[in-house]
């Protein structure tokens, strides 16, 4: 469960991106968080990762304050979770194979489970058949769901999404949003924030809205809302 | 630490090296350029150290008494010389004992000496040894002030100067070492600053998907003893095979003066785990230098 009470977030150069954030999202849930370019999407997003800290207020997940967490637990909060981008991350020198064990191999996990882990995780986004291949090699779409397949092949509880569909054509879209509705399905949360007003009213969840920091909408099976 | 992590680490941190091959051979000259240094000072100094050490230990005052002197003036000098409390022990030694030494001494040379034996020009002497090499000057320079000495001469020359050379190598060679160390541990840090850039998007990822800080940071901790130790190469050849050879010619010629090198083993092996010490410490220096900088959490 992840909770946010309160929270402010004000950057160094004195932005205020969050103007006192509270909600509440459960174990299992399917969250949109939409708004306009520099509502505070990404800033919201990243206070569950710890890449950020709030300035004030607390985030919670699991019960655990994670504003105030020691530099040493971070790794394992980040274990949890899932993180997938825009525009992938893939390291452009490393096979599909080694970008998804590249995530396995960095926390020390046993290496005889390793391979059948990642070639699990490659067969459940359908590229099992392209592990040899370097990123160049393949599709957007493609690229995207190696990125997915990384942030899941260590099964987290959370999923967090920052406009994974932001360079894809709808076509692509559609399948990376199957994934994601996988995932979802075997009780994982999801958090995905995007501009997209077609996936938003056609596969209907929870939709948070976000205007100048603040949350101005919060409806399960929401719609996009706006026109962008 | 599992075995297979090690493993792993040492192998990225190979790769960092192979990666910034130019920076990698600066940083190692560097490195080889310093240790040379190191291992030659202290080739040097240690042997002056123990060259100094053996003629101090046989070093002793030479008292002359004035060819004037009665009897009783001698033993009064003596008992002077007695007094002085960094004295640990003195021994008359009469000019025929002096003449009967010195052709001993000499050998063949010595025979012409023989002719002086009816008529001998040397003087009665005094040998006074002291506690410490170090009072050897202040003692002497005492004595010199009693009545009835025609000279005193301790080996001043020799000893004093091999001192004062030893310290003056000592301070330039340090301040050389010195230089040396800080400019390999500059390019060091550079070299693995660079590393570190360019691995920035891997980093970035490490520490999303939740690799630990020590892990990040292992290899380039790797990548700096590695350009250490490998700078340390040429330097302990050049000890192993140069000190031999250096001991094979020298060291006998040597031996006439009563002096002695420090033997090649375990010397030279010394020497040579000392440089590998070296060279893995300034690499690490290195390492951390721009880690802390460059890899904050
Ligand atoms: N690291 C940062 N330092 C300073 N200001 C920042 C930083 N990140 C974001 N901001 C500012 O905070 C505000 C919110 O940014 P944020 O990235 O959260 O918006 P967003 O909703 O994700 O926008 P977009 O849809 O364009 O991604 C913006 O005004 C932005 O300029
Ligand atoms: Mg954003």
């Amino acid at each position: 469960m992840i909770e946010m009470n309160n929270v402010y977030k004000v950057y160094e150069n004195g932005v205020t991106a969050l103007n006192g954030i509270s909600t509440t999202i459960d174990n299992g849930e399917f969250v949109y968080v939409v708004g306009q370019s520099g509502a505070g999407k990404s800033s919201f997003i990243k206070l569950m990762y710890r890449e950020e800290t709030p300035s004030k207020g607390q985030v919670k997940i699991n019960h655990v304050d994670i504003g105030d967490m020691k530099d040493k637990q971070v790794p394992y909060l980040r274990r949890s979770i899932g993180v997938i981008f825009q525009d992938f991350k893939l390291l452009p020198k490393l096979t599909i194979y080694e970008n998804v064990a590249f995530a396995l191999e960095v926390i020390e996990e046993n290496p005889r489970k390793i391979r059948r882990r990642v070639m699990d995780v490659l067969d459940k986004v359908g590229l099992k058949h392209k592990a040899r291949f370097i990123p160049a090699q393949l599709s957007g779409g493609e690229q995207q769901r190696v990125a997915i397949a990384r942030a899941i092949v260590n099964n987290p509880k959370i999923v967090i999404a920052d406009e994974p569909t932001g360079n894809l054509d709808p076509d692509t879209s559609w399948e990376i949003m199957r994934i994601f509705e996988e995932v979802n399905a075997s009780g994982t949360t999801v958090i995905m924030a995007t501009h997209s007003k077609e996936i938003v009213n056609k596969i209907r969840r929870r939709v948070i809205a976000m205007e100048n920091g603040q949350i101005v909408r919060d409806e399960h099976r929401g719609e996009y809302g706006y026109e962008d | 630490m599992k075995i297979s992590t090690l493993k792993r680490h040492f192998k990225e941190g190979a790769k960092n090296l192979i990666r910034n091959s130019w920076m990698t051979v600066a940083a190692v000259g560097a490195v080889t350029t310093t240790l040379v240094l190191v291992a030659a000072f202290l080739m040097l100094m240690l042997n002056l150290n123990q060259i100094a050490d053996n003629i101090e230990s046989d070093a002793d005052i030479r008292v002359f008494i004035d060819l004037s002197a009665e009897e009783d003036d001698i033993d009064e000098l003596g008992q002077n010389i007695g007094d002085l409390n960094r004295v640990e022990e003195f021994y008359f030694s009469s000019k025929d004992d002096e003449l009967e030494s010195l052709i001993e001494d000499l050998g063949e040379d010595g025979e012409a000496w023989e002719l002086f034996e009816q008529d001998n020009p040397l003087n009665d002497v005094y040998v006074v040894e002291t506690y410490e090499a170090e009072d050897l000057a202040g003692v002497a320079s005492t004595i010199e002030g009693f009545s009835n000495v025609d000279d005193v001469d301790y080996g001043s020359e020799t000893v004093d100067r091999l001192l004062q050379f030893n310290q003056y190598a000592r301070y330039i060679g340090i301040t050389f070492i010195a230089a040396l160390l800080l400019t390999a541990i500059f390019l060091i840090s550079n070299t693995i600053k660079m590393t570190i850039t360019a691995r920035r998007d891997e980093i970035g990822i490490m520490r999303l998907v939740g690799a630990k800080n020590s892990f990040i940071r292992w290899p380039f901790f790797v990548e700096g003893m590695l350009t250490g130790v490998i700078g340390a190469v040429i330097p302990i050849a050049l000890v192993l095979g140069g000190y031999h050879f250096l001991y094979i010619n020298l060291n006998d010629r040597l031996n006439f003066q009563f002096v002695e090198l420090l033997p090649w083993n375990p010397f030279a092996w010394q020497l040579s785990l000392m440089l590998l010490a070296i060279g893995a410490f300034i690499g690490i220096w290195g390492s951390v230098m721009s880690v802390r900088k460059f890899l904050k959490v």
